[in-house]
């Protein structure tokens, strides 16, 4: 018995770690991957200039672009979806708390809306703008990728309010609070650290998507200036490049994933600092 | 069962014998056939209690006999919970409060809460105490700090933190969180305390502190105090209530309570307890 205990112990030891120790690999892996053959690729010129004549055959100009473009998007979508998703995460924490039944029937449809592949957000948001007679936009991208991460972000916050004791709550009403105070004064203030996570997260599947702008960003050489122009997107820029037969233009793809990478990672770190410096 | 009578008889408790006559006439919390139910479960039976003002009543009781439920009936915390359902009366300075139509957060601000783990709101020592009082309509800064720093000595918690009322509440210790925590209901002026087992996460030391407060307090404040501790409820009670699988066993004055305990069930505890 101890010594089927004993081995028991140091197979799934051993079978924890191999998989963790695959996990960061692959990880590295794809990171090395697209440095190694974006590096070469990489230079101030392509992250400073709109792509000229012939840059899709290899010659001169850059995807400032699809990096405007790709910022614009996601930062825009991030905070219509915010707006939306703060009053509907703090609704079903603070007024619907009493109802367990219907906020479990709640969550159950956020997460099959979290679920549902991006491409159907895109043809969703594409049904739209045929029906409002819209064109490819920065707009029409923006309301379809904030409708995609909508659904991640209020079931982010939510487990974060979940989190938060029912003593607060009643501590909160103990002094007199009404719901919508404690909801944005209490509560909101409790849950921000966690709210960053929840943004960050909601921002990085924005920004990576590709499948939702396919139909609603268009493409464009030029960084939009309005919400009705159409923009380029970074991942839709990987993506045209990728498909060239052409070595030097695969390669300026790797070295937009490389740009893609680096926005998020700062991002990221931004976010955490900007916290830390909070909390002191 | 042995059924409640909401009198007193006044030459058992010689020690307050006037306070406790006014308080006859003003009851400040006046209880009538409150029954508390989850889906078929009854978790308060038949509740009848009237709570003299200005004095410390204690509910005493084994875990989970409903001493909590009833503690939060009081000022309709109850509407958190799914399923509660409450029937009867619970009348506050003659306010029904189980009326939904009455304004349950100017209920509330009449009554301080204490849990039995401190929640210091997510802000500074400072904002904790000035919270409440911008609840009440108090915007003018000079009377809020003065506020601050008279409550804060009022349980002796001003020294310690009075270099650093801007820092977060939350980095306080446990002890000085529930010292907060009652600097902060008193801020608001209630006419009624409850707490709910307050000491249970402390220290004996920050423990002594709040007992010793609610001494001091229990002439200008009424003291609903819930407690499983034989001995607290010895120290601090005036009145013990004490329940039992969700029924009230024994009510009166502590000393009489205390010196001459009636139902078999008191007893046992009494035997057991300490």
């Amino acid at each position: 018995m101890t010594l089927r205990r004993k081995l028991e112990e140091k197979i799934f030891r051993v079978l924890s770690a191999l998989f963790t120790l695959i996990v960061v690999l692959v990880l590295v892996h794809i990171i090395w991957s697209i440095v190694e053959k974006g590096m070469s690729s990489l230079s101030w010129q392509m992250i400073s200039q709109e792509p000229k004549g012939g840059f899709y055959f290899g010659k001169e100009g850059g995807i400032l672009n699809a990096i405007a473009g790709s910022f614009y998007l996601a930062v825009a979508a991030t905070v219509l979806a915010f707006v939306i998703s703060l009053p509907v995460a703090l609704f079903m924490n603070i007024y619907l708390i009493k109802y367990q039944r219907l906020l479990i029937s709640i969550r159950f449809f956020l997460d099959v809306l979290w679920g549902v592949p991006s491409i159907v957000y895109g043809a969703f948001g594409f049904t739209l703008m045929m029906y409002f007679g819209l064109r490819n936009s920065l707009g029409a991208a923006t309301l379809t990728v904030a409708a995609m991460i909508a659904p991640i972000m209020i079931r982010a916050m939510d487990e974060v309010l979940k989190t938060i004791p029912i003593g607060l709550q009643e501590a909160a009403y103990a002094l007199g609070s009404t719901k919508t105070e404690t909801a944005y004064k209490v509560f909101f203030r409790e849950a921000l650290p966690g709210f960053a996570t929840a943004i960050l997260l909601a921002f990085g599947r924005g920004i990576g998507d590709a499948a939702s702008v396919l139909f609603t960003a268009g493409y464009t050489d030029y960084i939009p200036r309005s919400f009705g122009e159409p923009t380029a997107t970074l991942p839709l820029a990987i993506f045209f490049q990728l498909g060239s037969p052409i070595e030097e233009v695969q390669n300026r793809a790797y070295a937009a994933a490389i740009v893609l990478t680096f926005i998020v990672l700062c991002i990221s770190v931004a976010a955490r600092l900007l916290y830390r410096l909070r909390k002191n | 069962m042995q059924t409640t009578t909401p009198i007193f008889k006044t030459n058992h408790v010689e020690r307050e014998t006037k306070l406790h006559a006014v308080a006859m006439e003003v009851p400040i919390v006046d209880i009538q056939n409150l029954n508390v139910s989850a889906r078929k479960t009854q978790i308060l039976k038949n509740i009848n209690i009237i709570i003299p003002k200005n004095s410390i009543t204690v509910l005493l009781g084994p875990s989970g006999c409903g001493k909590t439920t009833l503690l939060k009936c009081l000022n309709r915390l109850t509407d958190l919970y799914s399923d509660l359902h409450l029937t009867g009366s619970i009348k506050i300075d003659g306010d029904d409060i189980l009326n939904t139509k009455i304004d349950i957060t100017h209920i509330r601000q009449k009554m301080g809460l204490l849990l039995q783990k401190p929640y210091p709101l997510p802000m500074s020592i400072y904002e904790n105490i000035a919270y409440g009082l911008r609840l009440k309509g108090i915007r003018k800064r000079s009377v809020i700090s003065e506020k601050v720093e008279k409550h804060l000595k009022e349980v002796a918690l001003w020294d310690e933190v009075k270099d650093r009322l801007k820092s977060s509440a939350q980095k306080l210790s446990i002890g000085q969180q529930q010292r907060l925590c009652l600097a902060r209901g008193l801020a608001v002026e209630p006419e009624i305390i409850l707490a709910d087992e307050p000491t249970s996460a402390l220290d004996p030391i920050s423990s002594r502190v709040i007992e010793e407060e609610f001494l001091k307090l229990r002439n200008d404040y009424t003291i609903i105090h819930v407690t499983h501790i034989l001995r607290q409820a010895r120290r601090l009670a005036d009145y013990v209530v004490f329940m039992y699988y969700g029924e009230i066993v024994e009510y009166g004055p502590a000393d009489e309570i205390f010196e001459t305990p009636k139902p078999d069930i008191l007893k046992e505890y009494m035997k057991v307890g300490h």
